[in-house]
């Protein structure tokens, strides 16, 4: 273990790398160094990579969904086998690619630096978030190799098709087993956060002076606490009432399916939020920095991501309106509620970037792309928020839809933080050409594959089937869903073939798009404990404020017209 | 470097006051939520959970809030602090550690005892249990660099 000392203000880098505090450790390399490191910026990208293969194994499944639907009646899998499709994909894209990618892999990477901090503040459980998530996941796809298969019983596991009756074989305990495994990593990642964020910060980084991107985590992180220790509960009856004889969720013995609807969705609705908020402050700063100003309405924002956190407890049960034994003015209006914040949020990204110099970077288009599919996405679910509307389309593609545009605006929003911060983290760019054809066929895809699943919805097509009456007009708007859903796919190439393109590459420089926080204050990829040197801070964009002198700092945007010509590539 | 702001009074308390503040104000919320909710709608299950997420907020929040009165302010409280105060030990941090790793196949190998038998459960805890001196001892004596 190493004191590790504050680094001081603005002296050069080689006074200090001689210093022990900023020594990189003499420690293991190669794959031990992977087994062994705390580094935040090494467990970081272990997230990172992790996440994007699960997304592609995810995203394989998706595909294979789509296939099946292209004719009514097709083959190409059993109805057995599309059930453990649906779930694990599902599974998939939520437990292990969303979530750990939002608030565990860039977030990891970039929260401490944007604050002043060494290191996450528990950097040993730090790694051992990372290896829960891994065995977890591993866990988790495990199920398709054992007899019996993989859980089929949808992502959400209601009772009592979870049952031991209903869904026997070890395909469901391996699901379970899985979960429990990174629900534990993700309540560490949030403790870890939230220590992180009170207690190591840099000197003059006061709460409001913090990266939107860093309040986002802090409030996810509050989030995980509250919402992912009632999941794993739930999961835990779940398996006693599977294997031990109890019968929490079964009416047999005198227990209450329904309660395992509560006890997931009051896990589940939170984390939508859980999800979004990362990818909100991923985009916050995108578009500012982006837009050559600083974020409008930075309190705004604030109290706008506080509000989301606050509601989010109070509107999981918009997910049960059908069941008929829930509060259904009670959730509809707290569901309403949301979209004020979010509407606050929307119009603050619109006049971030109103009179700013956009530069349509990867980045910015991925930002941009992310507000329009989002507001498709949100809008809609301003639709099931409201009882009737929702009893008319629970469980049609509708639901399908529109939870598909919201996270393929996630999807979008990461890509868009992959873009910014890819070369912070690994000093390198990425090629800007093909990542605008990805971004295309990112954007038109998804907007070709969900806009048909809310027609599909509307005309009554089911989701989770495999097979479909004949019926032209849903096998044709299937068929052009399919379509995007490919496009989709070669977006998620054209990203692999430019990763490798770009290999090492194109050197990034300190602070390539002249952007605000203190990550760009430090090298690409920063040293082991993240500076040799700070800025004082004086406002949320000390890094901006350092590099441009002539610029009064002030804060939360309070800045008079600027009229500097900033030069950009 | 931008000195021109104006620099703003030294606070003398009221360190980790907006820390206390955003935890007491969500379990302040979530409070009132549950009251609305369980005289309107008289449901055990979501009432105790937000009760729970009441508690939770007010825990961690009651505790910055009794230190903010108490502490001295910090320099990440300080509006006008200068890197130079901040200037000393922050903390210590191991440089690398193999008992995370250890103690997650632990916990892998005991989960799968959930599913695969109870056999499984000897390496599970054993890992556990080899973690958890090993971790300790490494925290004692300084750990590796």
């Amino acid at each position: 273990m190493t004191d590790v000392l504050a680094p001081p203000v603005v002296a050069p880098p080689e006074d200090l790398v001689a210093g022990h505090d900023h020594e990189e450790p003499h420690g293991p390399t190669g794959i031990l160094k992977w087994m062994t490191s705390t580094d935040h910026k090494v467990i970081g990208m272990s997230y990172t990579v992790t996440s994007v293969i699960m997304m592609v194994i995810g995203g394989a499944f998706a595909e294979v969904i789509r296939a099946q639907l292209w004719t009514p009646d097709n083959k190409l899998v059993s109805l057995a086998q599309f059930n453990e499709l649906f779930t694990m994909h599902g599974s998939v894209m939520i437990y292990l690619f969303a979530g750990p990618f939002a608030f565990a892999a860039l977030a990891n990477i970039i929260v401490p630096i944007q604050i002043g901090a060494p290191d996450m503040a528990f950097p040993r459980l730090n790694a051992l978030s990372y290896w829960l998530y891994l065995t977890g996941s591993i866990t988790l796809l495990s199920g398709f190799f054992v007899s019996g298969g993989a859980a089929n019983f949808g992502w959400v596991a209601y009772a009592p098709l979870s049952n031991s009756i209903n869904t026997p074989g070890a395909g469901a305990d391996l699901w379970i087993g899985g979960l429990l495994l990174t629900g534990f990593s993700a309540i560490f990642t949030g403790v870890n956060i939230t220590a992180t964020v009170f207690y190591l910060r840099a000197p003059g980084m006061t709460m409001f002076r913090m990266p939107i991107f860093t309040w986002n985590l802090l409030v996810t992180a509050i989030l995980i606490l509250l919402a992912f220790p009632v999941l794993t509960a739930g999961l835990i009856m779940l398996y006693c009432d599977r294997h031990f004889g109890t019968h929490i969720f079964s009416v047999a013995g005198g227990g209450v399916p329904v309660l395992w609807q509560h006890i997931f969705w009051f896990w589940g609705h939170p984390e939508v939020y859980i999800l979004a908020l990362p990818f909100f402050g991923m985009v916050t700063e995108i578009i500012a920095v982006f837009s050559r100003k600083p974020v409008f309405g930075y309190k705004g924002m604030v109290f706008a991501t506080l509000t989301i956190g606050a509601l989010s407890l109070g509107v999981w049960a918009h997910h049960m309106f059908t069941t008929g034994v829930v509060l259904l003015p009670f959730f509809s209006i707290m569901s309403l509620l949301i979209a004020v914040p979010t509407g606050i949020k929307m119009f603050n990204w619109i006049g971030t970037m109103w009179r700013g110099q956009i530069w349509f970077s990867t980045a910015m288009l991925m930002a941009v792309g992310f507000l329009v599919t989002f507001l498709i996405g949100g809008l809609t679910g301003i639709y099931l928020a409201s009882p009737p509307l929702d009893f008319f389309t629970h469980d049609t593609y509708f639901v399908v839809a529109h939870f598909h545009s919201i996270v393929m605006a996630l999807v979008m929003g990461a890509m868009g933080g992959l873009y910014y911060w890819g070369p912070k983290i690994t000093g390198y760019m990425l090629n800007e050409t093909i990542g605008k054809i990805q971004f295309w066929f990112l954007f038109i895809g998804t907007q070709i594959f969900t806009l048909p699943m809310y027609l599909l919805g509307l005309r009554g097509m089911p989701r989770r089937v495999g097979i479909y009456p004949l019926h032209t007009s849903w096998q044709y708007l299937n068929q052009v869903s399919s379509v995007g859903a490919l496009l989709v796919g070669i977006s998620t190439i054209a990203f692999i073939v430019n990763v490798a393109y770009s290999w090492k590459k194109y050197p990034a420089g300190d602070n390539p798009w002249d952007a605000h926080t203190l990550e760009w204050f430090t090298t690409s990829p920063p040293p082991h404990h993240n500076f040799y040197r700070l800025p004082q801070i004086r406002s949320e964009r000390p890094t901006w404020d350092y590099n441009h002198p002539g610029h009064s700092a002030a804060e939360h945007g309070h800045h008079h017209e600027q009229h500097e010509e900033v030069s950009v590539p | 470097m931008s000195t021109e702001a104006p620099e703003t009074p030294r606070q003398r308390t009221g360190g980790m006051r907006t820390e206390a503040k955003v935890l007491l104000g969500l379990g302040l919320f979530f409070g009132a939520m549950m009251v609305v909710y369980w005289y309107w709608g008289h449901e055990n299950a979501g009432s105790v959970m937000m009760f729970a997420g009441m508690c939770l907020c007010f825990l961690p929040g009651g505790y910055f809030l009794f230190w903010s009165r108490r502490m001295k302010v910090r320099p990440e409280d300080q509006k006008s602090a200068t890197q130079a105060e901040g200037a000393g030990v922050i903390g210590t941090f191991p440089g690398s550690s193999i008992w995370p790793f250890t103690l997650g196949m632990g916990a892998f190998f005991v989960v799968l005892a959930l599913v695969f038998g109870v056999w499984f459960l000897i390496p599970g805890l054993g890992l556990v249990a080899w973690a958890a001196f090993g971790g300790t001892a490494e925290g004692r004596r300084g750990g590796s660099h």
